[in-house]
């Protein structure tokens, strides 16, 4: 290497300085690359330090001008400057609640589906069909989801859960009338086929890593398709199909264009899961660049920093998770 | 499974196997029912990714036309296209990626050569993964808080540092995976060779790893080019040509959000437009991405 480099350069000094010196540039080019790449590596750390800081620091001053009570009181009025984050952090679980209802278990039928029944060769293009619900980006599921979605259900899904149910007390009024399309159900329904692909993928990965020794055993006793799954794949992989779940809940929670279009952007809570809502999300897309005073703004960021140190919650669990299914499989 | 220990074994021989055969038939009903849910749970799946192309198709092909790449957005009743959001989010996700990608091959790189086993490594991989599905709009209020606030004013450059966040757990991510695939044996040739460990890096490593690490960028290109939520307050939105990425930017996503919920009918067909042009090229992208990973792959 060190003649490589010193072919390159002039014969006129004396060899054995110039070698010494080119070991030396050498030395320092390897010395500042490693440095270099080890700031950018901290550099990550920076960024998640940075957006913790800058949070907690924007929203100080909401938080000191209303402490606790913040998340447990429910108006939120600009006008007079009392700000309550109860209503958004509500319709964010109850939207995130519905779509993890139906998505897990339309992703665990599917993976069922790509790993045990599914011909081979129409594995990947229906695993890839599948994953490309995850690249649409997810303003496009908000303009489907106002435009098409909304209307289909207010005359279709809705009129049909407020007559199924109106008879039945409780249930009466978790889906009480009238039907506006829009709402925390339709919410709901748009981010479980945005989280669908994150579930179908991981557990997919994690259904592929069962030895096939344990699943050929079961079959030999003669054990049906569902039993298989049931009985020997599921309890093994259980640690990373959750991890997979909460992965999908970690989306699910934060999502915002989609939910913004179709949620209601109500300040209430109800319910009834037909009625309008808020998300903390979708609070803060909508009101951000509005809100005048440093109240309002200081609000909005608390807003944010509650749905960050949620999220992260979620997503080191998951990421827990999947580290320890990754280390029994590898 | 389980219910086979349950069976009555002193039963008579005849209630035996009546209670045998209805078990087999309780089993294999019941498997039916789950594999028949199977079946149309993936009908749903690819149904609803069928429904959400077709109607963007139905939507958005009617209103695609010359016009749309060369005229700037319209006022409300006025014929125009979407000019100026178009270059924007090409100029946004252009200099997102160059501030971006070096950084995250850089942190990838030490992840996977200097500190494989590093205590760092480990950390930053984890939260290297949450920043990856961390909510994006609380990235927008981070950059809001560090760039728009101490300016004082909406800009295109907060917007491309907005984007760039989001470009570096994808880039650091596939760059620590594919370079831990090159097989050591090539570093050790080169490294016996007498080359010190940043030229085995720079002139092994990442050409044998190109094609991963350039799919990671693209990954990464197809998903900044759809987010709306951090430049809503980073870059804003402009009606016109901003004098430059130091004025409030026109985006395309932004815009769909803009025209989308507005009252004026012109204005939602254009969203429709906008919304078909956005997932025709995102979906592009992972497409050419999963092709250069697999090609890659197989070979």
């Amino acid at each position: 290497m060190v003649d490589v480099a010193l072919q390159g350069a002039a014969a006129s000094q004396p060899p054995a300085v110039s070698r010494a010196r080119v070991l030396t540039r050498l030395r320092v080019i390897d010395t500042a690359f490693h440095h270099i790449t080890r700031a950018a590596a901290v550099g990550v750390l920076v960024v998640l330090g940075g957006v913790i800081l800058s949070l907690a620091s924007g929203a100080l001053p909401a938080l000191r001008e209303f402490g606790f009570g913040f998340v447990t009181e429910q108006r939120w009025n600009p006008v007079t400057e009392k700000f309550g984050a109860l209503a958004p952090i509500y319709g964010t679980v109850v939207t995130s609640f519905i779509a993890m209802a139906i998505a897990v278990p339309l992703g665990l039928l599917i993976t069922l589906f790509l790993t045990e029944l599914c011909p081979m060769w129409l594995r990947r293009p229906i695993g890839i069909a599948i994953e490309l619900l995850a690249g649409i980006p997810s303003i496009i599921y908000g303009i489907w989801g106002l435009f098409v979605f909304a209307p289909f259900l207010q005359r279709t899904l809705q009129p049909a859960l407020i007559d199924l149910f109106g008879p039945i007390p409780i249930l009466s009024d978790v889906f009480a009338g009238p039907p506006y399309g829009i709402g925390m159900l339709t919410a709901g329904l748009i981010l479980a086929i945005m989280v669908l692909p994150f579930i179908t993928s991981v557990s997919r990965d994690v259904f592929e890593a069962v030895p096939p020794v344990l699943k050929e055993a079961a079959y030999g006793l003669g054990c049906t398709t569902f039993e298989v799954v049931r009985y020997v794949v599921l309890p093994y992989t259980r640690v990373g199909v959750i991890g997979g779940v909460m992965l999908g809940l970690g989306r699910a929670l934060g999502e915002t264009m989609a939910v913004t279009f179709v949620i209601g952007n109500a300040h209430k809570i109800s319910s009834s899961v037909l009625a309008p809502g808020t998300t903390i999300s979708a609070t803060i897309a909508n009101e951000f660049t509005e809100a005048v005073g440093d109240l309002y703004t200081s609000a909005l960021i608390a807003l944010g920093l509650i749905l960050f140190v949620i999220t992260f919650i979620v997503l080191a669990a998951a990421r827990y998770m999947l580290l320890r299914i990754e280390r029994r499989i590898g | 499974m389980t219910d086979v220990s349950r069976l009555p074994r002193t039963s008579a021989p005849t209630n035996g196997a009546g209670a045998i055969v209805g078990l087999y038939r309780r089993r294999r009903l019941r498997n039916q029912i789950v594999i028949g849910l199977s079946f149309g749970a993936t009908a749903i799946g690819l149904g609803w990714l069928a429904i959400i192309l077709g109607t963007l198709l139905w939507e958005g092909a009617s209103g695609l036309s010359l016009k749309v790449f060369t005229e700037m957005t319209p006022p409300p009743g006025a014929d125009g296209g979407l000019l100026n959001p178009i270059v924007g989010s090409v100029a946004l996700t252009g200099l997102a990626i160059c501030i971006g990608t070096p950084i995250g091959i850089l942190a990838g790189t030490y992840m996977a050569e200097y500190g494989r086993f590093s205590p760092i490594t480990q950390v930053v991989r984890f939260i290297n993964d949450i920043l990856l599905s961390a909510p994006s709009i609380v990235v927008g209020l981070f950059i809001y808080e560090v760039m728009v606030a101490p300016m004082g004013h909406f800009s295109g450059y907060a917007g491309a540092v907005a984007l760039a966040v989001l470009v570096i757990p994808v880039v650091v991510r596939t760059t620590e995976d594919m370079l831990s695939l090159v097989p050591k044996e090539l570093r050790e040739a080169a490294s016996a060779l007498g080359m010190p460990r940043a030229f085995v890096i720079q002139r092994v490593c990442y050409r044998a790893a190109r094609a991963g690490i350039i799919t990671g960028v693209l990954l990464a290109v197809a998903r900044i080019s759809g987010e709306t939520a951090p430049l809503l307050f980073t870059a804003l939105n402009n009606q016109f040509f901003g004098s430059s990425l130091n004025a409030p930017t026109a985006s395309l996503p932004v815009v769909i959000f803009q025209f989308a919920l507005s009252p004026y009918h012109d204005w939602q067909k254009l969203a429709w437009t906008g919304a078909l042009i956005i997932t025709m090229a995102v979906l592009a992208l992972s497409i050419t991405a999963r092709a250069l990973a697999s090609s890659r792959k197989a070979s």
